[in-house]
């Protein structure tokens, strides 16, 4: 009996797969299990530095060119057999954008429950778990009784936590024949330099106080100077002053940075569903009685226009001190 | 071609929730009933894929009688008709149950295409459609930004993180769609009314060939609870230039977060 983590890789592994690691971990302390983790990929070998220090026991690779990018039809039957054979109790997993996806079909195959999103798990017998449901407005407690049982954890609410570095053995395993029946033709990145919102450590978020899309760059810029991804509300995105891909919110992404800046953003609840987990809440908005005041940690009460440009010089100064 | 969809009618995100005393459930006499939002791109994108194509949309909703509410509104939206799923142990069930439901229902049909949200806005469980697509050993795409169908082959676009796939798969699939896909119609008087003359039919699980007991649930609901704001609420006084140095300060001193 063991506990499993799915090790999420873009090239290299992601830290939601460290974050996974580390709460996997906690679990199997706590339910006196063994873990394993599962690499499917093109290479960890010169990665597998990285993986000390969880209680990892084994990691199993499964390493190959063709599975440098997720498929279901690649990646689900390999974790499927590899849990029957561990006999895997319990499987965590990524709520990255393909992990979601990863974790539905491997919970399908082995007729597992999953909770996905999870902001918290923990151990009492079944595997407990934290969610936030309707946009965030209700968080749920519940406790997954039959095994396996599977979770996804939310990118960016665990902080990826060492003990010792303790080395996982890696086993290398031979990659099974299957079809695939669905083609990747493509794979194209987001422009070079730009970080992704839901993986961000901080976000600078325009709202509609921005006025126009000429404007964007007073954004853009204040996330340059913090090293933030730029995100957007809804309002800007349907004005169609930036790309949807940047909306934040109940129709948008989740993101739970360690700050959260909010320009010129009212805080309607479909977009506090998008950014309530952050750490630190910033706002800046000219209404006193914006309602992301009443959500925030630091308020200033102003025009962004006079706030965004000083703050960004500002934090060049300190930066480069 | 027959296209399903998969419907579901959620609480609007925003209404005022509050916690019934037990904490196990959600009081829901303030709540407004939608359908939800993604699904509502789903039957937007079957109807364009009709309106091109011709096809049969059948919406498909497990869930109690008011589920007719949204797919009287998809019907009205230009689908051809409606299976409910309905009736003793229903309301028990957890997505690996609903979704072994619907499987049996979108089998019932016959459908060679599924399009459903990407995520129901009320338990945000996100596997229901791609349990299906597992249960009924469909090629599947997630969180679709843009479709395409060239004859047997579907062309979509989803989205990761920091990027895009393109994907090709033959059908039969199941599609779950991401906002921005399209902009979803609203219903016409004249369609609304003839909505209502179009059909709905309704299964139990029994008549699916499936039993409540084999879809017992494996998940334990200990606590729903209203999320608690412990927010700083900290308003910064001074002039621009004083405030934006003391945010800085307590950003880097106080949170150490810079
Ligand atoms: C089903 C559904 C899903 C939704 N999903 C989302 C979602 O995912 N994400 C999302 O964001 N919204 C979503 N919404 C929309 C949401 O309800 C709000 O309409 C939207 O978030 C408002 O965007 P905003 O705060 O930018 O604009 P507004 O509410 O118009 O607020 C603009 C703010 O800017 C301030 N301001 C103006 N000028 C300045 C200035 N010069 N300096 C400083 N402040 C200034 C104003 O005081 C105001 O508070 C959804 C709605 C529905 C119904
Ligand atoms: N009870 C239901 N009836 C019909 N479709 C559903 C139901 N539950 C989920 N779905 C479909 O599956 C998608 C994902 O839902 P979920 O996995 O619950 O987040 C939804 O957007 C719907 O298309």
């Amino acid at each position: 009996m063991s506990v499993l983590v799915l090790l999420e890789q873009r090239g290299e592994l992601k830290p939601c797969a460290l974050e996974a690691a580390t709460i996997a971990g906690q679990i199997a302390k706590a339910s006196g299990m063994a873990l394993n983790a599962c690499y499917i990929g093109q290479s960890l070998s010169d990665q597998a530095e990285s993986l000390k220090g969880f209680g990892i026991e084994k990691v199993y690779a499964y390493e190959n060119a063709s599975l440098s990018h997720y498929s279901n039809d690649g990646y689900v039957p390999i974790v499927r057999d590899l849990v029957n054979e561990l006999g895997a109790k319990v499987i965590i997993g990524s709520s990255s954008a393909l992990g979601k996806e990863f974790c539905a079909s491997v919970a399908a195959r082995l007729g597992a429950e999953l909770v996905q999103d999870a902001i918290g798990l923990g151990w009492d017998g079944g595997l407990k778990a934290t969610k936030p449901l309707y946009a965030g407005k209700v968080i749920s407690e519940t406790k997954i009784t039959t095994f396996p049982a599977m979770a996804s954890v939310r990118p960016n609410v665990i902080s990826i936590e060492r003990n010792g570095d303790g080395a996982p053995e890696l086993v290398k395993r031979d990659m099974p024949q299957v079809s695939l029946r669905t083609v990747l033709k493509e794979a194209a990145q987001a422009t070079a330099g730009t970080i992704e919102l839901t993986e961000a450590k901080v976000v600078v978020s325009g709202g509609r106080g921005i006025g126009g899309p000429e404007n964007w760059p007073v954004i853009e810029d204040l996330a340059k100077a913090l090293g933030a991804a730029a995100g957007a509300s809804r309002a800007v995105v349907d004005a169609g002053w930036v790309h949807h891909s940047h909306q934040v919110g109940q129709t948008g992404k989740v993101v739970s940075p360690d700050i959260y800046v909010a320009c010129g953003i009212s805080g309607a609840i479909q977009h506090q569903a998008g950014m309530r987990t952050s750490k630190i809440i910033v706002a800046i908005n000219k209404d006193p009685e914006a309602n992301i005041f009443k959500i925030c940690d630091y308020g200033i009460v102003g025009d962004l226009f006079e706030v965004c440009p000083l703050l960004a010089a500002e934090v060049r100064k300190v930066r480069a001190s | 071609m027959k296209i399903a969809v998969l419907i579901k009618r959620v609480p609007d995100t925003a209404s005022v929730f509050a916690i019934n005393p037990d904490q196990k459930s959600v009081a829901t006499d303030k709540l407004k009933f939608v359908m939800s939002p993604y699904d509502e791109h789903a039957v937007e994108e079957a109807i364009k894929l009709k309106e091109a194509n011709g096809a049969d949309v059948v919406v498909v909703s497990l869930g109690p009688d008011s589920a007719k509410e949204v797919m009287r509104t998809a019907l009205a939206m230009g689908a051809d008709e409606g299976l409910l799923v309905t009736g003793a142990g229903t309301d028990s069930l957890t997505s690996k149950g609903v979704a072994e439901a619907l499987a049996a229902a979108v089998k019932s049909i016959g459908a060679e295409l599924v399009f459903a949200g990407k995520q129901a806005v009320d338990d945000d469980a996100s596997q229901v459609a791609e349990r299906v697509a597992e249960l009924l050993e469909m090629a599947h795409a997630s969180v679709v930004t843009k479709f395409e169908l060239n004859g047997g082959t579907a062309v979509v676009n989803r989205e990761i993180e920091g990027g895009s796939y393109t994907l090709e798969l033959p059908l039969p699939a199941v599609i779950t769609i991401e906002k921005g896909i399209n902009t979803p119609r609203y219903p016409t008087l004249p369609n609304i009314m003839k909505a209502k003359k179009k059909p709905i039919a309704e299964k139990s699980l029994a008549d699916l060939g499936l039993s409540a007991e084999a879809l017992a649930p494996g998940v334990v609901l200990e606590s729903l609870s209203l999320p608690r704001q412990n927010r700083r609420n900290h308003i910064i006084d001074g002039d621009t230039p004083a405030r934006v140095n003391e945010l800085i300060r307590l950003l880097k001193e106080e949170e150490k977060a810079l």
